[in-house]
């Protein structure tokens, strides 16, 4: 303080009656200004950051649980939710059984609706993605392509199933291609719209390197453009996990929109519930799979 | 032959536009001696920068041509190293990759591995990076990451160095760090150098003339300025050197009273 004083040219202001918070806190900052940093006055004490975040879904859930029990318990054939568990401990304590071709364990009819999504969205990926490529890369492709995409797009994916029918004479290819059909759009757009983002400048540096197609390719467009693949991939599982159990339902056979009908012509509305679930739950692990796969390939 | 080393030989350049053509360039001649550094320095939009690009194959000249070495610039090619203005890293690479990828393109077919590995920690350790070789473009600061533009640029051995406003997007002290860097390093390599700049500090500092251009559209060269201070420059002795002072001036006098820009 008497130092800044006598820079300042002023007279000394009389301290009147020296404050004990200047004194206690603001002092040694002063007159020490390399001491090591003290430690805080006083430390609030609050509930760690995680503990509302972990809390605020838990209760989200008690709540739809309880409304779902008053829902049941208001009269209708709606079964509740202990009687759902009951059934559902049921069902999943044997997932694996076969008892015939109509009769199969909830496990069978899951991995069934997979391994239809995972074809048709693998050949949709073949397919798409490097169409995406040429639409993103040529101008004249984009404009060709861009009339049959804009009018196919918006088609429900189940309107190509009686095509599908016809052509493949069989339901299970007849799915399979609906899938093929719904995840191909997805694919294809994002794609081209990522191969059309790619920034001028990474274009610049192949151009003043003279890079070759490969390295090109390889070294800049691939990886620029993954990100956008990435997210038309989400989108597309998204799309064809939504579309199988309809597909399912009017192709029959097995698989879990199979399964939802079945159960419903048994009048199971436990099993029905119970499929509900699952499927949300598939499509939830498929759509957060996806998520860390592209923040592994997010750059910046 | 070593005084035109490079020759910039009546470029014109015209753009079209929805309002009809453009002229940007108009007839610019240049001869810049082999490991001169000369700067281009001119208000925004005078085509310095499309000069730049001209030399280093990007763009087309509408009419003349750049020769490097007695041979015509046909396209964009590896004896001229370009650093860009936002360092155009790519960020799914690490800095080591980075510069690898060019080495790799320009020595790769007559060196082995080892050495190209070596030429790419050298180029690193010349601008002072040697530790942070295996950090991503996003895990570096912005100065960081301009220093490996320039390691990239350099490690392809090039004829000449194109710098496009290296230092424009960087704060002020970061800026001034790496201009001294740049003195350091271009006394080591000897480099002919080009560079497009808009700070004037930064033109008298570094360079052997100082090409200012007149305002766009139909840029000429307006005057040419040799800045004969010795050599080695140090930022400080100079603050106050009555004939950077006086250079600076003259720099400032172009720019300001016979180029003002109307209701810039």
């Amino acid at each position: 303080m008497g130092a800044v004083s006598v820079l300042n040219a002023v007279p000394k202001p009389i301290p009147l009656a020296p404050a004990p918070v200047e004194a206690d806190a603001l002092r040694p900052a002063v007159d020490q200004p390399k001491a090591a940093p003290e430690p805080p006055l006083y430390v609030r004490a609050r509930a760690p950051a995680w503990l509302p975040r972990l809390l605020a879904p838990l209760i989200g859930l008690a709540l739809f649980v309880v409304l779902w029990e008053l829902l049941s318990k208001a009269g209708g054939q709606l079964p509740g939710p202990l009687s759902t568990w009951h059934s559902a401990v049921e069902v999943f304590s044997n997932p694996f059984y076969r008892k015939g071709p109509n009769d199969q364990g909830i496990g069978w009819n899951v991995l069934t609706s997979l391994a239809r999504v995972g074809i048709g969205f693998g050949a949709a990926a073949v397919v798409g993605i490097p169409l995406g490529f040429m639409i993103g890369r040529f101008r004249f492709l984009s404009d060709m392509a861009a009339p049959i995409i804009s009018i196919l797009k918006p088609v429900s994916p189940l309107a190509w199933l009686p095509i599908g029918l016809m052509v493949f004479k069989a339901a299970n290819p007849a799915a399979i291609y609906v899938i093929f059909i719904c995840s191909l759009w997805p694919m294809i757009v994002n794609t081209a719209v990522g191969v059309r983002q790619i920034p001028q400048d990474y274009l610049n540096v192949a151009r003043v390197l003279k890079l070759s197609e490969w390295k090109v390719f390889t070294k800049i467009l691939f990886p620029a453009v993954l990100p956008y693949m990435i997210t038309g991939v989400r989108l597309s599982i998204g799309v064809a996990w939504l579309v199988i159990v309809a597909a399912e339902m009017l192709t029959g056979g097995i698989g879990i929109g199979f399964w939802v009908w079945d159960e419903w012509n048994n009048l199971n509305v436990q099993h029905i519930i119970i499929a509900i679930f699952t499927v949300g739950i598939v499509g939830l692990v498929l759509e957060q799979t996806m998520i860390l796969l592209a923040r592994r390939f997010s750059y910046e | 032959m070593a005084d035109k080393f490079l020759q910039i030989d009546k470029v014109r350049r015209v753009f079209e536009t929805k309002k009809g053509p453009f002229c940007a360039l108009e007839e610019i001649s240049l001869d810049i001696r082999a490991g001169e550094f000369v700067s281009l320095i001119g208000h925004s939009g005078c085509g310095k920068s499309t000069l730049l690009n001209i030399v280093a194959g990007l763009l087309e000249p509408t009419d003349g041509h750049i020769l490097l070495a007695n041979r015509e610039v046909t396209g964009p090619g590896p004896d001229r190293g370009v650093v860009f203005q936002n360092h155009s890293l790519l960020p799914w690479l690490t800095c080591f990759e980075n510069v690898h990828l060019a080495v790799e393109r320009v020595f790769g077919a007559t060196e082995r591995k080892a050495a190209l590995t070596e030429r790419v920690q050298r180029a690193l350790e010349l601008v002072q990076l040697g530790h942070a070789k295996h950090k991503y473009p996003h895990e570096i600061s912005g100065g960081m990451k301009q220093r490996v533009g320039i390691a990239r640029a350099l490690s392809i051995e090039p004829k000449v160095l194109l710098l496009d406003e290296p230092f424009g997007a960087l704060d002020a002290l970061t800026r001034a760090h790496l201009q001294d860097e740049l003195i350091r390093i271009i006394a080591a390599t000897g480099s002919t150098v080009l560079m497009v700049t808009h700070d004037v500090d930064e033109a008298v500092l570094l360079s052997d003339r100082v090409v200012m251009m007149t305002n766009g559209p139909a840029a000429r060269i307006g005057e040419i300025l040799a800045i004969d201070l010795p050599r080695p420059r140090e930022r400080l002795a100079l603050a106050g050197h009555r004939r950077y002072v006086a250079l600076r001036a003259e720099l400032l006098e172009f720019l300001y009273r016979k180029q003002m820009r109307e209701a810039a």
